[in-house]
C-alpha cells in the first residue's frame, strides 16, 4: 500500500516537472519503443539534452511502420512550442506534410536514421549511409567466397513488403557490392541474375527470419549466401540453417552493430555485419538543436554530401584484403546495446 | 444433395474447415510441384504453426465463452522474457525460471478473468487494456534487450528443449509441435468429456440459462481465462525453442493471427459453438496457404490478400451452416 502511494506521488511529480518550467523543448520521435536501436538512440539523446540543458520530450510509433502516431507526436510538439524535432520516420513520404507544418511554425526538423522523401523535406539528416553499409557486406561476402562467388546461391531476407528506403538501400547495396547488376536501384527484386534464389521478408525479427529462411531453403536447399536486413532476422535465419544442418557452409551477413549481433559475429553465427552508430545520430542531432535554440543557425551540410553521414564500420573476424574492418572484440566495445 | 450436406455440416462443425484443408493441400500439390507434398515440407508447416496453434487453443476457450482475448500474444512474450531473464541474466535454475514464467502467464490470465467477471466489462475492452499493460511490462522487464540463443544454450538449454527435432522418415518434427498436438488433445478431451467443458459451452451459449441451471458462470469464466493464460505461457516456451532466443519484439501480430485460426476453424465468435480441433485445422489452413503460395513464388502481399478472403469465406460459411 505504501509502495502504491509512493508510485502515485512519483507519477504526480513526474507530471509536474514535465508540465512546468520554461526550458527549451526538443522532441524525439522514434519508429517504435521496442527496438533496442531506438532505445539506445533515446538514451543518447536524453544524456545529451541533460548536458545541454534542453527539455527532451520523447515519442514513438506504436510499431514499426506506424505513421499516424508519429503525425500526432509532431502536432503535440508544435502545440507544446518545441524549438526542434528529431524524427526517425516510419513512412518517409507520408510524414512530409506534418513535417512541413512544423517547419512552417518555425520548428527545426532533423531526420535521424531514415532520410525523408524528398530528403530536403527536413532541415537536415543525420543517418547511416545504408547503401554503403550494404555494399561493405556484399563486397566482403564476394571476397571471402573467392571464385565460388561466381556460382553462389543467394537468399535475400528483407524487412517488409513496404520496401522502405533503408530496406531498399541495404538490399541494393549488398547486391551491388557482391557484383550483381541491380537494374533499377530504387526497386527490390527486379534483378535477373540467376544467383539470386529469392527474396522474402522478416519484419526485422527472429521469427520472421526463421520462417523466411525455411521458405527459401525449400525453394533451393543449396543456398550458400544469406543477406539479412538486420541482426535479429540473422539470428532467426541461423536457427533455420542449423535445423537444416546447413549452418556451417553458409555465409551469413547482416547490418546493425547491436551488441547481440556483434557477439554473434564472435561466435561465428554471422560472418560479417556493418555497424552503425545510433548514439552519434542522437547526440549530433541534439547538439544541432541546442545550436539552433541559441543562435538560430541551422546545421550546414558537409561539402559534396547529401546528408550528415554518421559512419559505418565492417565487423568481422575473417578480414579480407582491400576492405578495412574491425574484429568482433573491438566491435563489442563500440556496439550499441 | 445440398440440403444433406448442409445438415451434415451443421452436425459436424469441424467438417467444413477439414474439407477446405484437404482442398488446399490438393491445389498446392498441383500448383507448387513436388516440393510441397514432401513429408519434410508438410512437417515444416506444422512447425511454423506451432505458436499460433497453441495461442489458438487459448483463444478458442475464450471465444467459446463468447469472449475474445486480445492479450494472448502479450502474455506469451512477457512469459518468455521472464523465463529468459531469470535463467540467463540472474542465473536461476532453468526449471524454476520455467515454472515462474508459466506462473506469470497464469497471473495474467487470472487478472483478465477477474476484471471481466468482477467489473462486468466486455472482454474486448478488458483485454485491449491488458494487452497494452502486458506489453509495457514486457518492455520494462526486458529493457528491450534480446537474449541471444547462444547465451541461453549455455545457461538454460531446458528453455530450448521445445526446439529439439525428431526425425520420422522424411518428416521432421520439433518437440514444440508435438506438444502443440498433445495440448489440442488434452483440451479437446476436457471440453468434450468433462463437466467443466460442458459448463464452458453452456456459459458461452446462454449465460443466463446456464446460471439458472446452476452453473456458476463467473467461476467458469475465471477458470477459462486462467487456463488460457497458462497455455499462452506454454506457447512462450515453444517460442523460445522456435526462435532460439528470447525477443521482446516477438509475437506482435500473434493475437490477431490466433483469432484468424479460430474463426477459420469454424468456431463461432458469438460463443457456445465450435471445437478446438477446428482451430488446429484453421491454423494449418493458414500455414499451408502461406507456405504453398510462397513456394509457388507468389508475393507476400497477395498471401495476405488470400488469408483475408479466407476469413470472410469462413465466417460466411459458418453463418450458412447455422441456418438450419
Amino acid at each position: 500500500m505504501i509502495r502504491q502511494r509512493c508510485a502515485l506521488v512519483g507519477l504526480a511529480a513526474l507530471m509536474l516537472t514535465s508540465c512546468g518550467g520554461s526550458e527549451t523543448i526538443v522532441g524525439l520521435i522514434t519508429k517504435s519503443h521496442t527496438n533496442p536501436f531506438f532505445v539506445k538512440m533515446r538514451e543518447g539523446a536524453e544524456a545529451a539534452a541533460n548536458e545541454l540543458g534542453l527539455d527532451l520530450r520523447t515519442f514513438a510509433g506504436r510499431f514499426d511502420g506506424d505513421n499516424d502516431t508519429q503525425v500526432q507526436a509532431i502536432e503535440n510538439l508544435i502545440a507544446a512550442g518545441a524549438v526542434g524535432i528529431l524524427i526517425t520516420a516510419n513512412d518517409a513520404t507520408a510524414i512530409v506534410p506534418a513535417v512541413q507544418r512544423a517547419r512552417d511554425a518555425g520548428v527545426l526538423v532533423i531526420a535521424l536514421d531514415t532520410p525523408l522523401d524528398p530528403p530536403d523535406a527536413a532541415d537536415a539528416t543525420f543517418a547511416t549511409d545504408n547503401l554503403r553499409a550494404g555494399e561493405l557486406i556484399g563486397r566482403w561476402a564476394a571476397a571471402s567466397l573467392g571464385d565460388a562467388a561466381g556460382n553462389a546461391r543467394i537468399a535475400m531476407l528483407n524487412l517488409n513488403p513496404n520496401h522502405i528506403t533503408v530496406d531498399v538501400a541495404r538490399d541494393q547495396g549488398f547486391l551491388q557490392g557482391f557484383g550483381i547488376d541491380i537494374a533499377d536501384p530504387q526497386r527490390v527484386g527486379d534483378e535477373t541474375d540467376p544467383r539470386i534464389v529469392g527474396h522474402d521478408v522478416t519484419q526485422g525479427a527472429e521469427e520472421g527470419g526463421r520462417r523466411a529462411m525455411e521458405t527459401l531453403l525449400q525453394r533451393n536447399p543449396t543456398i550458400n549466401v544469406v543477406f539479412t536486413v538486420n541482426e535479429p532476422s540473422a539470428a532467426g535465419a541461423y536457427e533455420a540453417l542449423r535445423a537444416a544442418g546447413r549452418h556451417r557452409d553458409v555465409t551469413l551477413v547482416s547490418v546493425d552493430g547491436g551488441c547481440a549481433g556483434v557477439a554473434n559475429v564472435r561466435d561465428g553465427v554471422i560472418g560479417a555485419t556493418a555497424m552503425q552508430f545510433p548514439l552519434d545520430m542522437a547526440v549530433q542531432g541534439v547538439q544541432a538543436m541546442a545550436e539552433y535554440a541559441r543562435t538560430g543557425a541551422k546545421p550546414t551540410l558537409p561539402r559534396d554530401q547529401a546528408f550528415h553521414d554518421t559512419g559505418v564500420v565492417l565487423v568481422t573476424d575473417r578480414p579480407v584484403d582491400g576492405i578495412s574492418s574491425i574484429t568482433s572484440e573491438d566491435g563489442l566495445t563500440k556496439c550499441w546495446g | 444433395m445440398l440440403q444433406r450436406l448442409h445438415h451434415y455440416l451443421h452436425r459436424h462443425p469441424t467438417a467444413a474447415p477439414g474439407i477446405v484443408l484437404a482442398l488446399a493441400v490438393m491445389v498446392f500439390g498441383l500448383l507448387a510441384g513436388n516440393r510441397f507434398l514432401q513429408p519434410f515440407n508438410l512437417s515444416l508447416v506444422l512447425q511454423q504453426v506451432t505458436i499460433i496453434g497453441m495461442l489458438g487453443v487459448a483463444q478458442t476457450l475464450i471465444i467459446l465463452t463468447a469472449g475474445i482475448d486480445l492479450s494472448v500474444g502479450a502474455i506469451m512474450v512477457l512469459s518468455s522474457v521472464v523465463m529468459g531473464r531469470l535463467a540467463v541474466d540472474f542465473g536461476w535454475p532453468p526449471v524454476i525460471s520455467l515454472i515462474l514464467g508459466l506462473l506469470v502467464g497464469v497471473a495474467c490470465g487470472l487478472a483478465n478473468g477477474v476484471i471481466v467477471t468482477r467489473l462486468r466489462l466486455p472482454p474486448f475492452i478488458v483485454t485491449l487494456g491488458t494487452w497494452n499493460v502486458f506489453l509495457a511490462l514486457n518492455l520494462w522487464y526486458s529493457r528491450s534487450q534480446t537474449i541471444r540463443a547462444q547465451d541461453i544454450e549455455g545457461a538454460a538449454s531446458l528453455l530450448q528443449w521445445t526446439g529439439r527435432t525428431i526425425q520420422v522418415v522424411g518428416a521432421r518434427f520439433t518437440v514444440g509441435s508435438v506438444l502443440m498436438v498433445l495440448l489440442f488433445g488434452v483440451v479437446w478431451y476436457a471440453l468434450t468429456w468433462t463437466a467443466w467443458g460442458k459448463h464452458v459451452y453452456a456459459t458461452g451459449d446462454d449465460r443466463n440459462a446456464a446460471e439458472l441451471c446452476g452453473v456458476r458462470t463467473d467461476r467458469v469464466l475465471v477458470s477459462v481465462y486462467t487456463v488460457a493464460g497458462l497455455i499462452c505461457a506454454f506457447a512462450a516456451w515453444a517460442l523460445i525453442g522456435r526462435i532460439g532466443s528470447v525477443s521482446p519484439q516477438a509475437g506482435l501480430t500473434a493475437n490477431l493471427d490466433s483469432i484468424t485460426a479460430v474463426v477459420i476453424g469454424g468456431t463461432s465468435l458469438f460463443g457456445g459453438r465450435g471445437s478446438v480441433v477446428g482451430t488446429l485445422v484453421g491454423a494449418l489452413i493458414v500455414g499451408i496457404l502461406r507456405n504453398g503460395l510462397a513456394l509457388s513464388g507468389v508475393e507476400l502481399l497477395w498471401q495476405e490478400f488470400a488469408v483475408g478472403l479466407l476469413i470472410i469465406v469462413a465466417v460466411a460459411l459458418d453463418q450458412w451452416i447455422r441456418r438450419v
